[in-house]
């Protein structure tokens, strides 16, 4: 199932929550959709869903017009943010609901949907659970519950909400390993909402990372956070230490710190360095280290430029000695943007 | 309290303060709530058991009985099925008027009883506005049973929508969006996941309901009439009783509305106790 959105507007009130967005999704892909709180990214979810719609824009699936289609209809599954279990279903009934409401010949007989719960059950690793209530499971037991009812309609789009959101860091990580084998086992096209920057660039084929209702950059993990194409996605994306200062002349200066910025117009502008991009240098500008403490493989020093600017430096754990008064460091990749 | 030392919190207070204030409201409960309900059944006691039951049995006071709980038998589910209606429209969706609704639903709370009677004397009777007609087509609604009953559901329209309307709130509707996101239509939604997830909140709607349904005396007196045997309610009853210095009978046909109230409240405790949940929400 390929997804179209065409320039989506939606406004909640007088405020504008998504402002023509234009989004392309392949057969297949999982996506993530990242973004600060109120970014739209949430909204943009359940416009695709059905749950809510457009103001202005069209929504594509595999190039037939469901813009205006009811959820029923898009025959997507979707996972909620605090999953919305049915409290007073058993696991299994939750997961046989899609299959139980439905009427006629397109109901599936009774053994059948026990044997599809079955294997569903099978596909989250919660095998003999179908009898316990939703209280009385675990977190992330609740979470693959909402997976699996979300699969259980053999949706053409699974979308699942901050699906890890409410679980705890542990559970999380294994989670996030079982949404990639159950999209891998399943095929079926995969988007997801987070504001965890991690989560995203583990998990998906390509990021979309949304700000103030709009798409900043779509890309594999890798782009948006190598390439950033602008200011706001190089500081959401990764870390980084942001400069303010001013290009003349095809440079950017800060103080002492150079960079180039050919092609950038004369005028104010920001710059933003990665902590490991930041090296030791002879040739480079002096920062007084003010910390530095190994933490695993990895040095974290924090220092301050000469003119009070403080910078972090990610080093490797063997230069933790090295970073000691006062040293000179260059930066062997940044990003400048015209303010 | 037994509280050990050691497990004192910073918020409790010193033991004395404790003790005051709890044997002031016990007191004032004595006092306002149990020496009250005690003298009832003392007084229906005082000439004997035979006297008191002879009060019950006898035939104005069984009519008084069967309107109490006609009146009920009506007014309960009515306001159970409005109640439960308008606190899904108000709790899970939004249109213009909302506010407005939910207003009105207080209505019945903030008006005097007295008024709601004299309301529907106004719009019935026979000086009312559909007085005439009613005359014209021998339809009786004052001084008869129908205005009893509507003055009953007018009363008691709030308890239900009152104890719903917090509780869907605060469920929200994504169990309703999974439902539907699922291909479940309006009305299975709203049969297979709304209605059994408030399902203790009605009960416990419907209970407090039926307590005030059965005890209501100010809106019914005014359009009752008072006619023995006809038109009585139970509170009513009493009332006449009483006046004419039947004491035992008065206190003895009490006694009886007060063992209705003590079933509710029994039923109640053990719903609260099945479901800790379902305990007092709602503005009242």
């Amino acid at each position: 199932m390929t997804i179209s959105i065409r320039s989506i507007e939606k406004k909640f009130g007088r405020y504008p929550a998504l402002n023509k967005v234009d989004l392309e999704i392949a057969d297949g892909e999982l996506l993530a959709l990242l973004g600060p709180s109120g970014s739209g990214k949430t909204t943009l979810l359940r416009t695709i869903a059905g749950l809510e719609f457009p103001d202005a824009g069209q929504v594509l699936f595999d190039g037939e017009d469901v813009t205006f289609a009811s959820a029923a209809a898009r025959r997507v599954g979707f996972v909620f943010q605090q999953y919305a279990l049915f409290k007073h279903m058993t696991v299994a009934k939750n997961i046989a609901f899609g299959l139980d409401v439905r009427k006629g010949k397109d109901k599936p007989d009774k053994a059948e949907i026990g044997r599809r719960v079955e294997a569903l059950l099978k596909l989250v690793e919660l095998e003999g659970l179908g009898k316990r209530y939703p209280s009385q499971l675990s977190g992330g037991q609740r979470q693959r519950v909402a997976l699996s009812r979300a699969l259980a309609v053999q949706p053409s789009v699974l979308l699942l909400d901050e699906p890890f959101g409410a679980l705890d860091a542990t559970v999380r990580k294994s989670l996030r390993k079982e949404l990639r084998r159950v999209h891998d086992a399943t095929g079926v096209t995969t988007i997801f909402v987070t504001h965890d920057q991690e989560e995203a660039l583990e998990l998906a084929d390509r990021v979309a990372i949304l700000n103030k209702g709009q798409i900043e950059q779509i890309g594999t993990p890798d782009q948006v956070h190598e390439e950033p194409e602008t200011a706001f996605v190089c500081g959401f994306v990764g870390e980084a230490n942001c400069f303010d200062g001013r290009v003349g002349g095809g440079r950017f200066s800060a103080g002492a710190l150079q960079l180039p910025a050919s092609g950038l117009r004369d005028g104010s502008a920001t710059a933003y360095v990665r902590p490991h991009d930041f090296v030791l240098d002879d040739a480079g500008f002096e920062v007084r280290v003010d910390r530095a403490h190994v933490q695993g493989a990895l040095t974290t020093v924090n220092a301050t430029t000469l003119d009070g600017r403080p910078l972090e430096i990610s080093a490797s754990r063997a230069e933790a000695a090295r970073f000691a008064g006062t040293v000179r460091i260059s930066a062997r990749k940044a990003h400048v943007y015209a303010a | 309290m037994s509280v050990a030392r050691s497990h004192r919190r910073a918020t409790d207070d010193p033991a004395w303060t404790k003790a005051v204030i709890i044997g002031v409201v016990m007191l004032f409960l004595a006092l306002v709530l149990v020496l009250p309900l005690v003298a009832v059944f003392v007084e229906a006691l005082r000439k004997g058991a035979g006297a008191a039951l002879a009060a019950i049995t006898n035939p104005d006071a069984l009519a008084a009985v069967k309107l109490t709980l006609l009146t009920a038998v009506i007014a309960v589910p009515f306001n159970a099925v409005f109640g439960l209606c308008a606190a899904w429209a108000i709790a899970k969706h939004d249109f213009p008027g909302k506010a407005f609704l939910i207003t009105l639903i207080d209505l019945p709370f903030s008006v005097s009883p007295v008024v709601a009677g004299l309301i529907y004397v106004l719009v019935f009777g026979l000086q009312g506005w559909f007085g005439e007609w009613l005359l014209d087509h021998d339809l009786k609604i004052i001084f008869a049973v129908p205005g009893i009953v509507l003055a009953t559901i007018f009363v008691t329209f709030p308890f239900v929508a009152r104890e719903l309307i917090p509780l869907m709130q605060e469920q929200g509707t994504s169990e309703e969006e999974a439902a539907v996101s699922m291909g479940a239509g309006g009305l299975t939604t709203f049969w297979r996941v709304t209605a059994p997830n408030v399902r203790w909140g009605l009960l416990y709607g419907v209970l407090l309901c039926n307590a005030r349904a059965m005890g209501e005396f100010g809106a019914v007196s005014v359009v009752s009439g008072h006619i023995r045997g006809l038109t009585n309610t139970m509170p009513l009853h009493v009332e006449i009783l009483y006046n004419e210095y039947d004491f035992v009978g008065a206190f003895a046909v009490a006694a009886l509305l007060c063992l209705l109230a003590v079933v509710t409240l029994v039923l109640k405790t053990a719903l609260e106790v099945a479901q800790p949940g379902v305990r007092g929400r709602g503005g009242h």
